[in-house]
């Protein structure tokens, strides 16, 4: 398989996984806890190198914990402000490792802004079990996740858990971001979360055909982000990041 | 101790630190009460692309913040609808253009004047580098915004804990709260520029989310977040300029010093108001 090939399924894989949890995102109003939650990649990417271990083992072990923290955090009285310190707390951690490995300036961009030249195909059987599963199980525990983010006490009168439900949507969000971060970088896989998310939240009536419209723009901005870096040698980032508000103000225009 | 005074760099790390320690305490306050802390993360996340545009075009990167701090503002307004259910969306789509602006930008410089250093200054702060003269600038636009935001405390308070209120007491709630936003636009530049462009929301919340667990009446809670942010930054100078020897050839980032001081006031006055 060639290299393009290679790095043209990574960001699919990615893309369906972050389309999908973006839609759910907008659906539960959880827009600044999707990008705070990406951040946690950050310092487990960064730690990874400076202790040597996997960098999938650290993505995910910090996307896990910073997706219990922040369901702690979330309870509190001034939940964005607590948010917010979490979003930093992250970030600073993640600064203070790379500094100590001693590559810093080197990495920052990278994990920042992303680096999907840098994939290779042993990490596909990854992305294709996040890229398979994350959609899957959104679109499984699509009813109480709605339900719990739209009217928490009627779920309670029904015998379920709000607070599980968050906590189960904190963590597939974390898995989701945390391994689009080598692609998108942790900065922006949140526009390619939101941007096809909230189009298609504004587009769709139904929540099966938002999910699925959902996860078809952010394959088509992953794709098109990938092919016009490819051409013009910019950073992904970029195309993504603009490209999810060019998407997003389309909607916009088009329900008024 | 007399060493570290004197040094020049570290002057005016403490000069522009404390303007926007000060600023950014007082803001932070009515940050937490209106519940914008993601409005002002977003615009602190934009200016990073002035800031990055700063670095490439060789301007001051006071103006090149501020430009894309103001800018972000306008976006604000055009894009956020009135109802509060649509903003997050909205800021959120905002930050992500501004953030992919600045990956393009810092990518140029490091492509056309291999500076590749440059996303670590802009995003996690370059204080120490700051070219001289930059300093007394911040300090003398912090004051002008604390003078204004003195003069619009009072019915900004109100608005903010009551909006319905403000506006039977004929408060202009839209034109308050504009000029709030510019402010803090101004605020998170300062911040952006001492502590980096995505750990400025730590200065800018969390001495006041602190200082707001403290204190009783606003004035106080106001004080105390001024008082622990300039107390953080300066801490954190202080303790980055100690860690030099701690590990020799590794650094320890004052940003890091700074951001971990603010959570530890905010986890203490947690504790403290448990206790």
């Amino acid at each position: 398989m060639s290299y393009l090939v290679e790095i043209w399924l990574a960001a699919g894989l990615v893309a369906l996984a972050a389309g999908a949890a973006g839609y759910i995102v907008v659906l539960r109003r959880a827009g600044f806890a999707a990008h705070a939650l990406p951040m946690a990649a950050f310092p487990g990417a960064a730690a990874a190198s400076l202790f040597g271990f996997p960098l999938w083992a650290g993505l995910a072990g910090f996307a896990l914990g910073g997706a219990g923290l922040l369901a702690l955090v979330q309870r509190s009285v001034r939940r964005d402000a607590a948010t917010a310190l979490l979003l930093a707390l992250l970030l600073a951690v993640g600064a203070l490792c790379l500094s100590l490995s001693g590559h810093y300036a080197g990495s920052v961009y990278g994990l920042l802004f992303g680096q999907v030249f840098a994939l290779g195909a042993e990490d596909l059987p990854v992305l294709g079990v996040i890229g398979f599963c994350v959609p899957v199980l959104l679109f499984l525990a699509l009813r109480p996740l709605s339900l719990s983010a739209l009217s928490p006490e009627l779920m309670r009168v029904q015998g379920g858990r709000p607070f599980a439900m968050e906590v189960f949507f904190l963590a597939v969000l974390a898995l989701a971001a945390g391994f689009a971060v080598p692609v998108t970088g942790a900065l922006l896989v949140f526009s390619l979360m939101l941007g096809p998310g909230a189009a298609a939240a504004r587009l769709c009536s139904g929540p099966l055909a938002g999910l699925i419209l959902a996860m078809g723009l952010a394959l088509g901005l992953a794709w098109a982000g990938l092919g016009l870096a490819f051409l013009t040698d910019w950073p992904v980032g970029f195309f993504t990041g603009v490209g999810a508000a060019l998407i997003y103000l389309l909607a916009r225009v088009k329900t008024g | 101790m007399l060493e570290f005074l004197q040094s020049g760099p570290v002057q005016s790390a403490l000069l522009l630190s404390a303007a926007a320690a000060l600023l950014c305490g007082a803001l932070g306050l009515f940050t937490v009460l209106r519940g914008q802390a993601f409005a002002g993360h977003a615009l602190a996340d934009v200016s990073s692309a002035g800031g990055a545009g700063s670095l490439l075009f060789g301007i001051s990167p006071l103006l090149g913040f501020l430009l894309f701090g103001v800018a972000g503002v306008a976006g604000l307004e055009i894009l956020q609808p009135r109802r509060a259910a649509g903003r997050d969306e909205a800021a959120g789509i905002l930050l992500g253009a501004g953030l992919g602006g600045t990956a393009l930008l810092l990518h140029f410089c490091v492509t056309t004047r291999g500076a590749a250093g440059a996303a670590q200054a802009v995003m996690f702060g370059a204080m120490f580098s700051t070219p001289p003269g930059t300093a007394l600038w911040s300090c003398l636009l912090a004051g002008g915004c604390l003078a204004v935001l003195a003069l619009i405390a009072r019915p900004l308070l109100l608005a903010s804990l009551d909006e319905e209120l403000a506006r039977v007491a004929g408060v202009k709630l839209r034109v308050l709260g504009l000029v709030f936003l510019l402010l803090l636009a101004l605020g998170v530049t300062l911040a952006a520029m001492t502590v980096g462009a995505i750990l400025a929301t730590a200065l800018l919340i969390g001495p006041a989310a602190a200082g707001l667990r403290l204190a009783r009446g606003p004035l106080a809670a106001a004080l105390l977040s001024m008082a622990l942010g300039l107390a953080a930054c300066w801490g954190g100078i202080a303790l980055a300029y100690e860690s030099y020897g701690w590990m020799p050839g590794r650094t320890w980032p004052v940003s890091f010093f700074i951001v971990a001081l603010v959570l530890v006031f905010y986890a203490a006055a947690g504790l403290r108001r448990w206790a």
